[in-house]
């Protein structure tokens, strides 16, 4: 873990960046481009393991394209392109050989509105677990129990695993993806704005799971909500037009911020 | 000055209303006329016979067995090549190629052949199949009506693979899933509806098409299950019936013109049935 008071001065998260234990991904000198337009300007920022890092920053500063990044899911686009290291366990997971079956298992993600498969919830679960592991009956029932009672899913819906995930709320559903994404064991998870489709109640519950979850995953969170990056993270980077401008703990960037701009778009100044 | 412009504008309110107003009512008097004249004309032939005997020669009493068979059994063929073609290829142009000139290209081929006329389909086949068999068969009709269906599959099943919004493909990509399980289980599953609906639609257009049967399947009096040879169908004999100057067989024309109606209007409502389902979900 980081030095609880010590802000994470920016000049020095790359130099000793992956160096030490409490480093999880280390994003070195990343630029991301949308066909022509660059979207991240060498992007170099080292993401404390078992925390929770929030990304803020104004529309289209490149918050998004940084998570999207992480677990290569831009790729899906091919006129999207990031170039730099993103280091995980010692490995650029942007290399080209680097298998993109392990990596999205390892990091998982969840997005702004809930994507429940057209399925029952016990399958939306299941689905990708069985591809990953060869369990039995009763094993693949156990740990699709697990991970909705982590998700803090499973009583209201043990009743009714096989009915269709669809006629979930949009709170559940969003839960219900959390569980997904559990399932399967990865060690990062991407939250990209993942309350902004969900109601306040809704979202009171998933922030307080992501609290749960804390020191068994290492998160980041993208969010529009500047409560939410003070309530829910340790760590908030701060972007602005593809640049990492400011990046510590979060007390010290909420009350005592390094730069104008940053103490600027946090006090609702613009963006 | 400004009632002016409101009484203008009136006018041209009430003469636009009353202009679409007839053009509805036109439409909908002939559509009510046609279905009016094809239930009375058609229930008086209609009774078990019609279903258990074949087509009888003039002045006889008779059914459209064999004719019932024949359609089905070519349309059966043509779902049977249509379909997994079709749905093949709007995978291919949704997912694969979706960012492709290729993709690009495939779409403009098959919304020219969406709207090619049939009768040049059955032409088309006639050459291909039939002159060089050298006899009218059930396969040729079978595939004629196959090279209609293929389009309509493809236009309708893209466009519900297209509608799977992106969020659904990456997060299943996200949890790691390869693309077979990812289009397979999940963007198929989303579109299943809209693919059934473009199947059901599909098959509505085929049931009825007579042009493309004329130089095929051409016809036959007889039973015959084979699809080998020349084979009797429900459009074709409406169509030789209702030219012949007999009676019975105006009678038989127009009961098989009742039930063909009857089941594309109950695949009709099957696909409304369907699409409202999905737009509830």
């Amino acid at each position: 873990m980081m030095n609880a008071t010590m802000p994470i001065p920016l000049g020095e998260t790359k130099a000793g960046a992956g160096t030490g234990t409490g480093t999880r991904i280390d994003i070195r000198d990343l630029d991301f481009f949308y066909g022509r337009a660059q979207a991240l300007k060498s992007v170099s920022m080292a993401i404390p393991a078992g925390a929770i890092t929030a990304i803020i920053g104004p529309s289209g500063c490149g918050k998004s394209t940084l998570l999207r990044s992480i677990n290569r899911i831009h790729e899906l686009y091919p006129e999207q392109r990031a170039v730099g290291e993103i280091r995980f366990d010692g490995a650029n997971v942007l290399d080209r050989h680097y298998s993109l079956d392990v990596l999205r298992r390892r990091i998982g993600m969840l997005f702004q509105k809930p994507t429940p498969f057209a399925t029952s919830i016990r399958n939306n679960v299941g689905f990708a677990l069985r591809y990953h592991e060869r369990l039995s009956k009763a094993e693949e029932a156990e740990r699709i129990e697990d991970a909705l009672r982590q998700a803090a899913l499973w009583d209201e819906v043990k009743d009714k695993l096989d009915a269709s995930a669809l006629a979930l709320s949009g709170g559940q559903q969003q839960r219900l993806c959390i569980a997904r994404t559990i399932a399967i064991r990865p060690e990062v998870i991407l939250f990209d704005e993942p309350t902004s489709a969900l109601d306040p109640v809704s979202t009171a519950r998933i922030e307080e799971l992501m609290h749960e979850m804390r020191g068994r995953f290492t998160i980041v969170v993208v969010t529009h909500n500047m409560q939410q990056a003070a309530r829910v993270s340790q760590h908030t980077a701060f972007f602005h037009l593809g640049e990492l401008i400011e990046f510590g703990e979060t007390g010290q960037i909420f009350t005592n911020p390094r730069l104008g701009r940053t103490g600027d778009y946090i006090t609702g100044r613009y963006g | 000055m400004r009632s002016r412009v409101l009484l203008g504008r009136r006018l041209a309110n009430a003469v636009a209303i009353a202009l679409a107003g007839a053009a509805t009512l036109s439409g909908l008097f002939f559509l009510g006329w046609i279905l009016w004249t094809t239930m009375s004309r058609g229930m008086a032939a209609i009774g078990p016979a019609l279903f258990t005997r074949m087509t009888p020669p003039p002045g006889q009493e008779g059914g459209l067995l064999n004719a019932f068979y024949g359609s089905a059994a070519m349309v059966m063929l043509a779902l049977a090549i249509g379909v997994p073609l079709g749905i093949a290829t709007a995978t291919y142009l949704a997912e694969q190629g979706r960012h492709s000139r290729l993709a690009a290209v495939v779409r403009f081929v098959n919304d020219i052949l969406l709207s090619a006329p049939s009768i040049l389909i059955g032409l088309f086949v006639h050459e291909l199949v039939v002159r060089p068999m050298g006899r009218f068969s059930g396969f040729a009709g079978a595939l004629a009506l196959a090279i209609i269906l293929l389009p309509v599959v493809i236009r309708t099943s893209d466009e519900a693979l297209r509608l799977v919004p992106d969020s659904m493909r990456e997060a299943a990509f996200a949890l790691g899933l390869p693309r077979r399980l990812v289009t397979l289980r999940v963007l198929w599953r989303s579109a299943l509806n809209g693919m059934v609906t473009g199947v059901l639609l599909g098959l509505a257009r085929i049931a009825g098409e007579t042009a493309p049967l004329l130089f095929t399947a051409l016809n036959n009096q007889f039973w015959s299950t084979g699809l080998g040879g020349p084979l009797a169908n429900v459009p074709v004999v409406i169509f030789q019936y209702a030219m012949s100057p007999y009676a019975s067989w105006h009678a038989l024309a127009w009961a098989g013109a009742l039930v063909l109606t009857l089941f594309v209007l109950a695949l009709n409502l099957l696909v409304r049935l369907l699409v409202r389902k999905g737009a509830g979900k």
